[in-house]
Formats: C-alpha cells, sequence, structure tokens
C-alpha cells in the first residue's frame, strides 16, 4: 500500500496534493482497497464553492455508496471526468489517473490541519487493528 | 448482538486472504481478489463458492410428505424420486417465511435447504406446524457443509472428480456420490444463472474437499467467488434474495413466483390469502428496471412514475455481465409495463430508468 510522502492526508482518507495556492484532491490507495472495484463516480461542477468538511462527490463499489468530503475549503477549478466512463482509474492509480477535483484554496493554511504520510500511515494502521 | 458464526471454511478463507463480511448472522468472505474480477470468472469459467451457511433441515415420518406439502406453496408431489423443487414457504397471510429447496430422500423423508438467516426461524415454524403429525424435524446444518459450484464448465471439473454420473443429471435432479473420497448429496442447482452443482456434505471433510477442489479445477481457470459476486451473479439472473424481493410482507405472487404457487394442490399455508390475491389481482409488482442516467439504484430507494412514487428499489447494483446498473423494484401493478420510462431518486435526484423484461440476464443455450 502506498502513502506519497508530498501529499496531505485527511482522516476520512482524502489526500491532498498542493501545488501554489491550488490543491489536487483523491481518495487514498487505502480508501480503494476497502471500498473493492469502483464502478460510480459523482463529482461536483467547476465552480463550486465547499468548505473543508463539505461532502463533494461519491464513491460507489459494488456493495457500497461512499461520500467525499473536501478536506479543505475553496473553488472546483476542475474535475477529472474521465472518471465517469472509467471510475475503475480510481483502483488502478488512487494518486495519478484516480485524481477527482482541483481546487483554488480559500485558505492555503488548511493544510496544516491535515496528516503527513508518516501520521496517516499510523492511522490506517490502527484501523486495521494492526 | 450473538457472536457472528462461522463456516467450517473459515479458516481458508482467512487464509486465502478474503474480505469477510457478515451477512445473515455469519461471517463470509465477501471476496477473495474483486467482485467483478469473481463475477466473470463464475460467467466465463467455472467458481466455487463456500454456502456452508445454508441450513439443512431433515423432515422424516409417515406424515413427511403431509408436512410438506402444508408448509411450502409449490406441489410436494413434484419432489419426488430424484427431482428437486424450489419453493417459497408461506405464512398463512401470504406473507414469506422463507424460500427454499426440496430434496425427497425416499418414503418419508425430505431435506429442506433454507437461508442462513432464516434456520432458527424455519425449525421453529416447521416444529410449530408438525404438531400432531407423526414426523421428526431435525436441523442438521451444524454438521453439513454445502459448496456451489457454478459456472460453464462446472460438469467438466467436477465430472472426473465424482463418483457419479453427473453429464445425464437433470437441471433440478439429485444424486449421491463420492467427490474426492467423500460422500456427497450432488445437485443441479444453483443461484447464479449458470451451469452448475451444489454439493452437501459433512462439515469435516470441507476443508479437504474446499482444497482439493480447487487444486484440482486450477487448471481449468476454476477460483473461489465469496458472497459479492453471489449476489451480483443471482440479481443478473433476477433469482429473490430474501430480505430484499421476499419477506413476511411480500408475498410470491407479488415476488412473480407464481409458477411456484400451486393454488389447486389442495389445502396449504397461505393458500386462501394467495387465492384471493389471485382472483383480485395482485397490488405490486416485481419489475426489472435498467438505469438510463448515471447513477446505482440500491435498495429502498423510491421509484417514481409520471411523478408519483410507484414502489421502491429491493435489490440494485452495476451488473458485470451487462456493463449497465440494474435493480429490481416492487411497484404498484398496472402502472408500467417493459419499455417505459420510470425515474430513481438517488439522493434526492430523479435519474431514469426503463422497465425490462427478466431475467437480465440468460446465458448462452448450448
Amino acid at each position: 500500500m502506498e502513502f506519497p510522502a508530498n501529499l496531505y492526508y485527511s482522516k476520512d482518507h482524502e489526500w491532498v496534493e498542493v501545488e501554489g495556492n491550488r490543491a489536487r484532491i483523491g481518495i487514498t490507495d487505502y480508501a480503494q482497497e476497502s471500498l473493492g472495484d469502483i464502478v460510480f463516480v459523482e463529482l461536483p461542477q467547476v465552480g463550486d464553492e465547499l468548505a473543508a468538511g463539505d461532502s463533494f462527490g461519491v464513491v460507489e463499489s459494488v456493495k457500497s455508496a461512499s461520500d467525499v468530503y473536501a478536506p479543505i475549503g475553496g473553488k472546483v477549478i476542475a474535475v477529472n471526468e474521465a472518471l465517469l466512463d472509467s471510475p475503475q482509474d480510481i483502483n488502478a492509480d488512487p494518486y495519478g489517473k484516480g485524481w477527482m477535483i482541483e481546487l483554488e484554496m480559500s485558505d492555503p493554511a488548511e493544510v496544516e490541519d491535515l496528516m503527513d504520510a508518516g501520521a496517516y500511515q499510523q492511522l490506517v494502521k490502527e484501523e486495521k487493528g494492526e | 448482538m450473538a457472536e457472528l458464526k462461522k463456516t467450517p471454511l473459515y479458516e481458508e478463507h482467512i487464509a486465502a486472504g478474503a474480505r469477510m463480511v457478515e451477512f445473515g448472522g455469519w461471517l463470509m468472505p465477501l471476496q477473495y481478489t474483486g467482485i467483478i474480477e469473481e463475477h466473470r470468472q463464475v460467467r466465463n469459467c467455472t467458481g466455487l463458492f463456500d454456502v456452508s451457511h445454508m441450513g439443512e433441515i431433515v423432515i422424516k415420518g409417515p406424515d413427511a410428505f403431509k408436512l410438506v406439502q402444508k408448509l411450502i406453496t409449490n406441489d410436494a408431489a413434484r419432489a419426488r424420486g430424484d427431482r428437486v423443487i424450489y419453493s417459497p414457504m408461506c405464512y398463512p397471510d401470504g406473507g414469506v417465511v422463507d424460500d427454499l429447496l426440496v430434496y425427497p430422500q425416499g418414503e418419508g423423508e425430505y431435506l429442506l435447504v433454507v437461508n442462513a438467516g432464516n434456520i432458527e426461524k424455519d425449525v421453529a415454524w416447521l416444529r410449530d406446524n408438525a404438531a400432531g403429525l407423526a414426523v421428526e424435524v431435525r436441523d442438521i446444518s451444524p454438521a453439513t457443509a454445502q459448496l456451489a459450484l457454478q459456472g460453464p464448465r462446472a460438469l467438466e471439473i467436477l465430472q472426473p472428480l465424482a463418483e457419479a454420473g453427473l453429464s445425464s443429471l437433470g437441471y433440478y435432479h439429485w444424486t449421491r456420490g463420492r467427490v474426492l473420497g467423500v460422500d456427497c448429496l450432488i445437485s443441479r442447482t444453483g443461484y447464479t444463472g449458470e451451469d452448475g452443482f451444489e454439493i452437501y456434505f459433512a462439515s469435516a471433510e470441507a476443508p479437504a474437499l474446499w482444497r482439493h477442489l480447487l487444486a484440482a479445477g486450477k487448471e481449468m481457470g476454476l477460483v473461489a467467488a465469496g458472497l459479492g459476486a453471489r449476489d451480483t451473479l443471482r440479481l443478473e439472473a433476477a433469482l429473490p434474495l430474501y430480505g430484499h424481493e421476499l419477506g413476511p410482507d411480500i408475498s410470491p405472487l407479488e415476488a412473480g413466483l407464481d409458477r411456484f404457487v400451486c393454488l389447486d394442490k389442495g389445502e396449504f399455508n397461505g393458500r386462501v390469502a394467495l387465492a384471493a390475491q389471485k382472483e383480485a389481482g395482485v397490488k405490486r409488482r416485481l419489475v426489472g428496471l435498467a438505469m438510463v442516467d448515471r447513477g446505482i439504484p440500491r435498495p429502498g430507494y423510491p421509484v417514481l412514475a409520471g411523478g408519483r412514487e410507484i414502489g421502491y428499489i429491493t435489490s440494485g447494483s452495476y451488473a458485470p455481465t451487462l456493463g449497465k446498473n440494474i435493480a429490481l423494484a416492487l411497484v404498484a401493478a398496472g402502472t408500467i409495463g417493459a419499455g417505459a420510462e420510470v425515474e430513481v431518486s438517488i439522493r434526492e435526484r430523479l435519474q431514469r430508468a426503463v422497465v425490462v423484461n427478466l431475467p437480465f440476464y440468460r446465458r448462452p443455450r448450448k
């Protein structure tokens, strides 16, 4: 299971990649593996305003539907429309082709409330009961 | 909550890295490698399922036929010799206690195979109904393991391992024979829409038989398949699942199981209520839906036609073989027919779906 060191992580198992005031967001390797085969994705519209903690979409596996939450606030400036037709990209490449949205951050300091790779890896260990 | 029950194959599933889930009070393998992959393997090749959670109940005694005939809606006289029958089992009001398979076991004896989550309820119901009859009701579930070998290559895989003539065993027939040296009851039945067999034998033999079957079939592409694939396979084949398409508040006629309800066979539990439903016409009917818009219909989602709520989804999923999102829905009878457009309310948004004929999937005939 991968935990790239350059990303920030939320307790809801989303990752954030920061570049300037832009943030790219997706779900983690652990999240995709827990969900199983992903067969449906619902994404927001470009221009939507999100606050940290808002649900911005839905990821559905064969068995269940899960909300996805914005780890930080901002305005949606891009969504990965390729996922609508190939949601399985999230399983295959959660940190790459499986990205979900890009935000223009409203408060870049919010990322400081997120976890680094080490802390997130520890959280996953605890959730798995290891 | 009571501790979850485990099948004799629990350790095998853990060792295989299966993801385990609760189902009907049992801890069962949801998937080994992935639901979609296992689903496709069953459709294209063959899969092996641990279904030892299913319940097995023996009815024995001079009044065995009388009891079975009273309990089930199908005609117990059809369960003769090596002929297996499927039937709902109803309450007097026409609601469903359970749905089951009936295996005749010679004069005065039947084996009933019931749903895992209903075993205790069924045994109590059977004993209540047996009062005053010369018959014994015995739950042999804990001592009995069940495997389902399902898929187009099932016969090819099982025949060389079995001391029984399986190619001549017709659909919904059973026989006895050894499989890899283990005494088994083998029937040509299943819950996937594919050809295949269900095999019953002593629990103690389960780990060895499971391992040997998987090893023997490996070359031909046999894989272990979990409950996740079992559910998507049965949904594509439009086979009802108790608690979804059947239940105390859903009659077998509403579920479209008319051919398993023999109103003219004589008295049985639910006959009066079901005859009245048939006479007046059912108020609700199970229909198949295929989504037109994006979205996966899930159990409980409302179904609308012309802006009016007409029913709800009982089961729904992405269908791996069809590449579509499909559902079974219980809707007001007479409101819609095949080809009609309806809407499913998915997270408060109305998404279009079309009514389709059932089953969604039918296996290609050889």
